[in-house]
């Protein structure tokens, strides 16, 4: 049977850890718009072409209300992140989200990311020693990768940095999308909704230089700012989205140069490829995660299929990043790739809020690794490496490293 | 070689000033793009041309005519 004719599993089964799974070259070849089975065991409709999954990520009658009754659920247990009632209190289109995004986007600036180079790399030095002190083989997703984007976040967001095992539990019970049962993750959210209120009410008696101090102090929306809950939950959404995510590449980042060590040896040699190499990992990461799903309030055409309304499909930005007509070469690693149009933030209004924060940390890693530690190496094979399951966001349960 | 950039469009990702900082900026309040350069010397072009590929809210035109 055809890929035409069955209804996928998704997310597609996969064994190997960096690899992509050989359908989604058959997917883009011959069923760009294939038809899908969540595991809630609701039926959605899968992108894995560039130029659809472009399209549709920048169209604003594909939407993130994943709410509506009739959309699709993610998980049986409701689906985290994507069908919580939080991600409807952050306007989701118009001029009301561009008016969240730039208040909080000024936080998020090239400049203002250059200008946390300094501490990120003293963080980045301060692991390293720590993780050489335990002595070797290390996990360099638990010594590195993990901590240094919450100490980070939580800096930003002017959270206490000693609370982020909860932090992690929060995050995970949101991101999650198999591992946690309906109470567990209404129970976690609970917390975490109290603590984000306790935070607010100690920033508005004693206000910081934090992120949310400032969203406080612009004052509520008569005068050009949030309502209160809409400060609270982008609180929420900065410190999920400022784990997990950037936390799992900084893992990917590394073994994907390790998996073929000349990758690394040609970084150490010039490191003025850095930046291109980040974005290179970003664009070939094959375990990025679920996608992002879009719920359709209207009839729309993508790849001459009409889709119809009440659709929900979901953007494999992963599949779309190795489209042989949008990058030559595609399955190949190219540390020089320039441009490298990736869409692993997304693309249009809503791509990647924290996008440049990202890049900088993954910059800062890599660079300091390369200082520092330049006979790294992966201290199992590649193929023994493993993907961490359920996770809306893709990651690897260990790095284990030798220098 | 002409820039120009959609103010309206741009979602503050700052690719472009991490590309090529001698031509763009974001401006503090809201990180909405800065046009530093609209006709970059050549030295700026590689990066000019990559930044404008790589925006994500497609908001910068490079022309190539002089």
């Amino acid at each position: 049977m055809s890929l035409n004719e069955q209804v996928l599993s998704y997310p597609i089964p996969n064994d190997t850890a960096l690899e992509p799974p050989a359908e989604w070259a058959e997917l883009r070849g011959t069923c760009p718009v294939a038809h899908v089975k969540l595991p809630s065991g609701d039926q959605a409709t899968l992108l894995t072409r560039y130029a659809d999954v472009k399209q549709v990520l920048a169209d604003p009658r594909f939407t993130r209300q994943l709410n509506a009754p009739d959309a699709a659920r993610l998980s049986a247990e409701g689906g985290g992140v994507f069908n919580s009632e939080i991600a409807t209190i952050i306007p989701d289109g118009g001029e009301e989200h561009q008016h969240w995004r730039r208040l909080v986007g000024r936080w998020f600036t090239a400049k203002r990311m250059a200008a946390l180079r300094p501490s990120m790399t003293a963080i980045a030095e301060q692991l390293i020693d720590d993780m050489v002190k335990r002595g070797q083989p290390g996990d360099l997703k638990a010594g590195l990768g993990f901590p240094l984007p919450v100490y980070v976040i939580c800096d930003m967001l002017g959270v206490p940095a000693a609370d982020r095992d909860r932090f992690s539990y929060w995050s995970d019970t949101l991101l999650n999308l198999t591992r946690y049962t309906q109470a567990e993750i209404e129970a976690a959210q609970g917390e975490f909704f109290q603590y984000m209120s306790d935070h607010l009410a100690a920033k508005r008696a004693e206000p910081g230089e934090d992120l949310l101090s400032e969203l406080i102090a612009v004052g509520g929306p008569e005068d050009g700012g949030l309502a209160d809950i809409q400060i609270l939950v982008t609180g929420m959404a900065l410190l999920v989205a400022g784990h997990e995510t950037t936390a799992n590449m900084i893992g990917k980042m590394v073994s994907m140069l390790l998996a073929d060590r000349s990758r690394w040896e040609r970084l150490l040699a010039d490191p003025s490829l850095i930046r291109t190499a980040v974005e290179e990992t970003l664009r070939l990461d094959a375990n990025s995660g679920f996608g992002l799903p879009r719920y359709l309030r209207e009839e729309t055409e993508v790849s001459g299929t009409v889709l119809p309304r009440g659709t929900t499909v979901v953007c494999s930005m992963a599949a779309a990043n190795r489209d042989e007509s949008a990058f030559e070469a595609a399955a190949e690693m190219d540390l020089s790739r320039s441009p490298n149009p990736h869409l692993s933030f997304g693309t249009g209004a809503h791509s990647c809020l924290g996008q440049a924060l990202a890049r900088t940390e993954l910059q800062v890693v890599l660079e300091v690794l390369l200082r520092r530690l330049p006979a790294l190496e992966l201290a199992v094979p590649v193929e023994e490496l493993e993907r961490v399951e359920g996770l809306a966001v893709g990651g690897l349960r260990t790095v284990p490293v030798r220098w | 070689m002409k820039v120009t950039v959609d103010e309206d469009k741009c979602c503050g990702a700052g690719q472009c000033v991490l590309i090529a900082p001698e031509v763009f900026d974001q401006r503090e309040d809201d990180g909405v793009v800065i046009l530093l350069e609209p006709e970059p010397g050549a030295d700026q072009h590689v990066l000019v041309r990559e930044a404008a590929a790589v925006c994500p809210a497609a908001a910068i035109e490079v022309s190539e005519e002089a």
